[in-house]
């Protein structure tokens, strides 16, 4: 019998607490495969923040550290400076990152931080009942934008990729999607260059996923995945906007 | 080693990489800033030693959090206002026990207060600023040779029972210059860091560094558990020193700078036949409850003297049991109290209790 | 000598915290038991500076020194104005004359007037005027030797400043015999 197809061993056999129809099962997979495909489990350390993700450190198959809400650049920036020949990644939501976190996520860009970001941006609080984030899109309602969010309230949503392709330290800047397999597959392919950026030293790196949250969008899986692709695709344009330029 | 003529934010620095501190993470703030300054000199000179110079205190708490996590030895420092800031991961430290070892150059409070010396941080210190169940060693040197010492102690004790260790002094502490000593450390058997996110090499199962716990049972279980660490280092580490307390009248109770203030203040009332002494608490937590109580059969007054509006004054009181009259004399904003102006205290109450 | 508190102020850049911190190494190089204690903060930027400075035979007490100063270096006027008060009776008073046109005004102290910048001119660099009044000083008290002085300025300056030494010592020297 041939195998087609097995859990990646970046993975622990722990069963994940995320909603039916989260994406977070899938950008947890592409980050353990990754993982296992460079040979660099073993001497990787993961930072886990608060939010849904917060128990991602009982989900990744390495060393683990889970951060206080917004500080886990800090976190892996200590980790980091302590193992340098290490791979040391964060994993974030868009709370944690975009608004608590926006001075520690800027500064480790800043200074060029030799660690990879995993962004998920799924414009919505999910842990704490679906709050409004920096992300949540213009008239899109939440907890706390019950009437849908407004400018004159809220500003407009923040592009965290364009904010920090602005910086020269974050050397890798990519926003992915997964909301098909086309776009799966291509996150993958930039969560393996950041992490390679990384390991060969050259700065600080951040994907950004675009993600979906069925439970507090209050909408099914199905219809979250045409959500995303209709209406924050076109706030938030994929592509690369920072990479380093080959053989420097 | 021969003694050398240091300031005492940079004999704390050199303390700390005679002790194999090789990561500092910190943010400027005035009575501390050489601290930095001389570590930023040093540690860059240390193979795989590091200094970063964080965006905020927050993010400088939380590099130490990583740090120690990774099994380094490691150390940050503030003043006051910065200290509050770093509550937060001071709490998360202490909850995942971790070592690391912070040091406050303490100043005039509240909100940004002033700059001179001051010891106004003693309930942010022994009581925690940051939430939960959790205490952490506070030591309180009163020369530069003690905290030299100290500091290098701190680094022992805080791997040793895998908690952050503060050493709290105030701007006089980080701004005068006395020789100092590096002394070899009393050598305590250290338990090796098993725990550290150093890389799995797919050998054994992860080690995960954490300080939460969803499930009720499991985290009263972990807080149990710390509080079990916490009586241990009570029963352990309690440190103080008598000054002529034997025969003492009036035992003053200070600590830090202020203590060598009110030896000051001893020395000349006994010139004058007041029987006077004074118990220097070495540790605020845990706090010599044992000096205190040992001196309640013998004397007939405590008076704790101290640069706040009256703090550790608190715990003279629960450790007298009220069994003498507590008084309390301070100077606070960074105003020093003058051996005169504690002699004429002890006369008061001395007046008082005939 | 039981035990000297020496309060020295002037403008910043006077040399008033290195002739202090000259003074303390000279002591500890003597095994006596030494403080220096600063002031700092803004006023440390452009304004007056001062620094106390302990030399005991005995363990420091208080590095702070109140109204209880057994002597006292003034570089400027303003220093004059704030730290006479805190000299003890019977003390000493060393006023820089070259920058400080009154008297002082107390009589229960030995009071000293030295033209510490003419003099460090003449040796040829005005900012030895420091040097000069700590030399005066050492003259009077004796608490440290000249030569614990010269040890401690070659360990702080280092090989590199090392030629400096001599004009210092020069310093020193025209400042003892300024009060002779």
């Amino acid at each position: 019998m041939t195998v087609v197809y097995e859990k990646t061993k970046g993975l622990t056999e722990k069963q994940t607490h995320y909603c039916p129809g989260c994406t977070h099962g899938v950008i947890h997979k592409l980050v353990g495969e990754v993982l296992v495909e460079l040979g660099i489990l073993g001497k990787t350390v993961g930072v886990a923040p608060v939010g849904c993700s917060v128990l991602a450190y009982d989900y990744f198959n390495c060393d683990m550290h889970e951060a206080a809400h917004g500080r886990a650049p800090a976190v892996a920036t200590g980790i980091k400076r302590v193992l340098p020949d290490h791979a040391v990644f964060t994993y974030q939501g868009d709370g944690d990152l975009a608004s608590i976190g926006t001075a520690e996520i800027v500064h480790a860009a800043h200074r060029g931080e030799k660690f990879t970001t995993i962004f998920v941006n799924n414009a919505i609080y999910g842990m704490t009942g679906g709050q409004m984030a920096p992300t949540t899109l213009i008239g899109q309602k939440a907890t706390t934008s019950p009437y849908g969010r407004s400018v004159a309230d809220a500003g407009m949503p923040l592009r965290v990729s364009e904010m920090l392709a602005t910086i020269d330290g974050a050397v890798f800047v990519e926003r992915v999607s997964v909301h098909d397999v086309p776009n799966i597959r291509k996150a993958k392919k930039a969560i393996k260059k950041a992490f390679e950026v990384q390991m060969e030293g050259k700065g600080f790196g951040i994907v950004e996923v675009l993600s979906t949250c069925p439970t507090n969008w209050g909408i099914s899986p199905i219809e979250s995945l045409s959500w995303l692709k209709e209406n924050m695709i076109p706030y938030y344009p994929l592509g690369n906007f920072r990479t380093p330029e080959e053989g420097k | 080693m021969a003694k050398m003529l240091m300031k005492g934010n940079e004999a704390i620095g050199a303390a700390a990489i005679q002790a194999g501190c090789k990561f500092f993470f910190g943010y400027p703030i005035t009575p501390q800033n050489e601290l930095p300054e001389y570590m930023s000199r040093e540690l860059p000179k240390i193979e795989g030693g590091a200094f970063v110079q964080a965006e905020s205190e927050v993010a400088a708490i939380n590099m130490i959090y990583g740090a120690a996590g990774a099994g380094a030895r490691c150390m940050t420092s503030s003043s006051s206002p910065g200290m509050a800031l770093k509550q937060e991961g001071i709490s998360y430290i202490a909850g995942a026990e971790l070592p690391a070892v912070i040091v406050n150059i303490s100043r005039g409070g509240p909100g940004l207060g002033g700059i001179q010396p001051s010891q106004a941080d003693y309930f942010q210190s022994t009581r925690g600023g940051g939430n939960g169940d959790y205490r952490h060693l506070v030591y309180a040197p009163a020369s530069l040779q003690e905290a030299v010492d100290l500091v290098m102690e701190a680094f022992d004790v805080a791997d040793y029972y895998r908690n952050p260790v503060i050493v709290l002094g105030d701007g006089m502490i980080g701004q005068m210059m006395e020789p100092v000593e590096f002394k070899k450390s009393n050598g305590r058997e250290l338990p090796a860091k098993d725990w550290a996110t150093t890389g799995t090499k797919e050998e054994r199962t992860p080690n995960i560094i954490n300080s939460l716990a969803l499930d009720p049972a499991k985290l009263e279980e972990h807080n149990r558990k710390l509080t079990r660490k916490y009586k241990e280092i009570e029963k352990n580490e309690v440190r103080h020193e008598d000054y002529k307390t034997e025969d003492a009248d009036v035992v003053i109770v200070a600590y830090g700078t202020t203590a060598r203030i009110a030896r000051n203040a001893v020395d000349a009332l006994r010139e004058e036949g007041i029987k006077a002494g004074m118990m220097r608490p070495i540790t605020l937590w845990p706090f010599p409850e044992a000096a205190i109580q040992k001196v309640t059969h013998t004397a007939k007054a405590l008076l704790s003297v101290e640069m706040s509006e009256g703090q550790m004054v608190e715990d003279v009181r629960l450790a007298n049991e009220g069994k003498l009259p507590v008084h309390f004399y301070g100077r606070s904003g960074g105003m020093i109290p003058s051996p005169d102006e504690i002699a004429d205290k002890v006369k008061e109450i001395i007046g008082g209790v005939k | 000598m039981a035990e000297e508190k020496i309060i020295m102020a002037g403008f910043g850049g006077q040399g008033v915290m290195s002739m202090g911190q000259l003074l303390t190494y000279a002591g500890m190089l003597e095994d006596k038991n030494v403080s220096w204690l600063p002031s700092y903060g803004p006023e440390m930027r452009g304004g007056t500076a001062n620094c106390s400075v302990i030399v005991s035979e005995k363990q420091v007490g208080s590095p702070v020194i109140t109204n209880d100063a057994t002597s006292a270096i003034v570089m400027n006027l303003p220093s004059l104005d704030k730290f006479e008060k805190d000299v003890v009776e019977g003390g000493n008073l060393l006023i820089n004359e070259s920058l400080i046109e009154r008297k002082a005004e107390r009589s229960d102290l030995s009071i000293y007037y030295i033209k510490a910048n003419e003099i460090a001119n003449e040796i040829g660099n005005s900012k030895v005027a420091n040097m000069v009044m700590l030399g005066a000083y050492l003259e009077l008290t004796k608490i440290v030797k000249v030569e614990s002085v010269i040890e401690a300025l070659k360990k702080v300056f280092g090989p590199a400043k090392e030629h400096l030494v001599p004009m210092n010592k020069e310093a020193l020297e025209r400042g003892a015999e300024s009060i002779k």
